[in-house]
């Protein structure tokens, strides 16, 4: 939809009344917030971060090693690398992007090449300790792994790139949805693709199981029964993440993609290289998707060609969209809500409010629903997202300032 | 301008731009064709022997097949289509809608208490009932679907009323999963779909091949005719082409959209039926696969294309069926798929070319 497409500004049926209603007390709560930060000393911005990064760290010292809180919380930082990945092609660079899912396969498979027995005839340690370093089959060292497997999706994002730069608009989303799906089907029939002596490229539904456990000297051994390890290390990788994100958009080859993402003709009369900036918005993106998916994989300890579903692309476009498109700070947001929303909420809490007012009712028949109606709310309420990204939030006031002033002079 | 002396590899790609396609979409029906009719296939037993036959009948079954098939999914694009050329809006809830439409229809059927045992005169008033209330519960559940979740962010960043289509998905199959729970059920034979109508040079075609194409073709005839020559026909071209200036001339845009809502969720509940009665199961989960289909071939197609996502279809069908027999059905997904990005990568625009805002 586009912006020369105005929907009457005052609807006289109930339902746009409520839904302009609820907008405009989230524009007043959003007044009353700039005005508390006005009033503010300059740097509390940065002390504020500092002391957010300090708190995340110890956060898990709250929990109990086994809390399902710390689980979903876990979970949740992963999908935050996950959208941070699809944010830079999706947000910044307007690439509209539905099989997001193929870089998480891929590198939920790299771990699962590089840090089991799968390969059973290969004998290949790198800097592992423990089991690890005796089995058969290919061990590599658990940021090997991670450089291996950005390295590898980052091809891949370029592969999936290729075919997409000659169209336009939503015509790649179904290019990028057709890799997806062929990535999947892959994954799925991948017992049947010998790669000669019995071997055999994937597992299938069966799943390449007992991974490697992440090793790093002086944390000591990660197990799932021990999960504050697991939370330092999807913890750090975030706010690396993180930081790559942030310099990323302010730089250069950030600007460029946004330059494509308003307006692809000016951008390359301006002399933006088309092809390579737009291979470079994809295969960035790749790379993060598939740092968290080695994450999950060595996580889920098991690596099934189940986990892998179009559904998947969808809940992660979700995030940055429920999030605000092209912010980074959204993407995070977006991301933390809708996993807790879905591993936390709807498993753990909600399932329990039937219980506590003695009704005999089973909510988890109800979760996509549930699922399904907060997005719906939550997009209607604020249609550019939680956090929106400060360029868009500026084109949008605007363009409401000039369809108030329309809808006064029709009245006169 | 005389082209004297073209380098080759710029013949070549001016070759592959014009034939490729064609030679691409050829390719399997042909492989096929050749393989049958030197290797031979094993038409059955007789007396324990297999029965080797070297004809082309085993491809045209797998065609009539595909064709019937693809008239299911060319309903459902068609809803699709409309609804981009009209909003720019994958409409993800779509497929669910369909599924909405297959539960209805046979719910429907228990009520009435349609069976094996029905007569023909009791199973036709009871199939066209049945047809008119899919369609309007289909086309009404679209229409609200719209008003509640799209028109609300009509001037909201272009991606908004996606994720608000995936929720009203998410919501649909979980009403579905409430309604008939999380198996696929069974739903009762009611046309005979596996007799055979007629044959033609040993290619068979049953009963549920001519009813899937007896109502796709004609509601494709009446909706053709319906965007040609009919004023709010033509009020819905006028608003896929340019909205603002259709709001200029006095066309409604919201009562518009709503139509083609209408007209989008009418044909997928047609479509509802008839697949109901064509795989004799009905699952939640069946709008999922069903949508993702019908959308790669409305985009096959040219979106906004009401000829081009029926062409996709037919041709979405086709692929599959002969990739079921010969394939095997685990590979189906990846070799309809990679036919898209072929397709994708020798006409960006679909097969028919797009009739939408930017191209028009």
């Amino acid at each position: 939809m586009s912006e020369e497409m105005p929907g009457p500004p005052e609807p006289a049926d109930k339902i746009g009344e409520l839904i302009v209603r609820a907008r405009r007390l989230t524009t007043t709560l959003r007044g009353r917030r700039d005005a508390i930060r006005k009033r503010l000393p300059r740097r509390t911005g940065s002390v504020f971060v500092a002391v957010l990064i300090a708190a995340g760290f110890v956060l898990p010292l709250f929990f109990s090693q086994t809390s399902g809180f710390l689980e979903a919380t876990l979970i949740s930082l992963a999908y935050v690398v996950m959208a941070l990945g699809l944010n830079v092609v999706v947000g910044f660079a307007g690439l509209l992007d539905l099989g997001y899912v193929a870089f998480y396969a891929i590198g939920a498979y790299c771990m699962a090449w590089f840090g089991s027995d799968f390969f059973f005839k290969e004998h290949i340690h790198v800097l592992v300790s423990g089991i690890a370093a005796h089995e058969i089959g290919i061990h590599l060292n658990f940021v090997l792994i991670l450089i291996a497997a950005a390295i590898i999706c980052s091809l891949m994002g370029m592969l999936i790139g290729l075919p997409t730069l000659r169209l336009r608009g939503d015509y790649i989303a179904i290019v990028t949805l057709a890799f997806g799906e062929i990535i999947t089907v892959l994954a799925v029939n991948g017992t049947s693709i010998g790669l000669g002596g019995g071997q055999t490229l994937t597992n299938g539904a069966q799943g390449i199981s007992a991974l490697d456990e992440p090793y790093f000297p002086g944390i000591g051994s990660f197990n799932l029964l021990k999960l504050r390890p697991y939370y330092w290390l999807i913890y750090v990788i975030v706010l690396l993440v993180l930081f790559v994100n942030l310099r990323l958009r302010d730089s250069r080859l950030g600007r460029a993609w946004v330059a494509l993402r308003e307006d692809e003709v000016a951008a390359v009369s301006m002399g933006i290289p088309l092809v390579r900036t737009k291979l470079k918005a994809y295969s960035i993106g790749a790379a993060f998707g598939g740092i968290s998916g080695v994450f999950l994989g060595a996580y889920y300890t098991d690596v099934n060609s189940d986990y892998f579903q179009f559904t998947f692309s969808i809940f992660v476009l979700a995030m940055i969209i429920v999030g605000g498109l092209g912010s980074i700070w959204g993407a995070v947001v977006g991301a933390l809500l809708l996993s807790y929303i879905n591993y936390y909420l709807i498993p753990d809490v909600i399932n329990s409010i039937p219980h506590d007012f003695g009704l005999n009712f089973n909510l988890t028949t109800l979760s996509y629903g549930i699922f399904g109606f907060l997005l719906v709310l939550v997009m209607v309420l604020r249609p550019q997202g939680l956090v929106p990204e400060r360029r868009r939030r500026l084109e949008l006031t605007g363009a409401i300032a000039a369809e108030d002033s329309q809808l006064v002079e029709v009245q006169e | 301008m005389a082209a004297v002396a073209e380098r080759p590899l710029a013949l070549l790609r001016r070759y592959v731009g014009r034939w490729g396609l064609w030679l691409a979409l050829a390719a399997l029906p042909v492989y096929f064709g050749i393989h049958d009719l030197t290797h031979g296939y094993q038409a059955g037993f007789v007396h324990g022997h297999e029965v080797i036959r070297h004809d082309l009948s085993n491809l045209g079954f797998n065609l009539v097949e595909g064709l019937s098939n693809g008239a299911i999914w060319a309903m459902i694009a068609i809803g699709y289509t409309l609804v981009y050329g009209i909003i720019e809006l994958i409409n993800f809830a779509h497929g669910d809608v369909f599924m909405i439409g297959s539960l209805t229809a046979a719910g429907l059927w228990g009520t009435l208490g349609l069976g094996l045992a029905t007569g023909p005169v009791g199973l036709t008033a009871g199939l066209l009932l049945t047809l008119v209330v899919c369609m309007a519960v289909c086309g009404s559940l679209n229409v609200l679907i719209e008003r509640v979740g799209y028109r609300p962010l009509r001037n909201a960043p272009k991606l908004a009323p996606l994720i608000t289509a995936v929720g009203f998905s998410f919501i649909l199959q979980n009403v579905g999963l409430l309604w008939i729970g999380g198996n696929p059920i069974g739903v009762n034979d009611l046309i005979h779909e596996n007799d055979t109508v007629f044959h033609i040079s040993g290619v068979i075609v049953h009963r549920a091949d001519v009813l899937a194409l007896a109502v796709m073709i004609p509601l494709v005839i009446a909706l053709t005719w319906f965007l040609g020559n009919t004023r709010p026909g033509k009020a819905m071209r006028a608003t896929a082409q340019d909205p603002e200036a259709a709001r200029l001339m006095g066309i409604n845009v919201n009562s518009t959209i709503s139509l083609t809502f209408l007209i989008g969720g009418m044909l997928a509940g047609a479509a509802g039926l008839v697949y109901a009665l064509y795989e004799t199961n009905v699952w939640y989960f069946q709008g999922f696969e069903a949508g993702l289909i019908a959308f790669t071939a409305a985009v096959m197609g040219g979106i906004g294309n009401v000829r081009g996502a029926v062409l996709g279809g037919l041709l979405i069908g086709c692929i599959q069926e002969m990739s079921d027999s010969r394939l095997g059905p685990q590979w189906t997904e990846a070799v309809v798929f990679g036919y898209l990005i072929l397709v994708m990568v020798l006409r960006p625009r679909g097969l028919l070319g797009e009739e939408t805002r930017e191209a028009g």
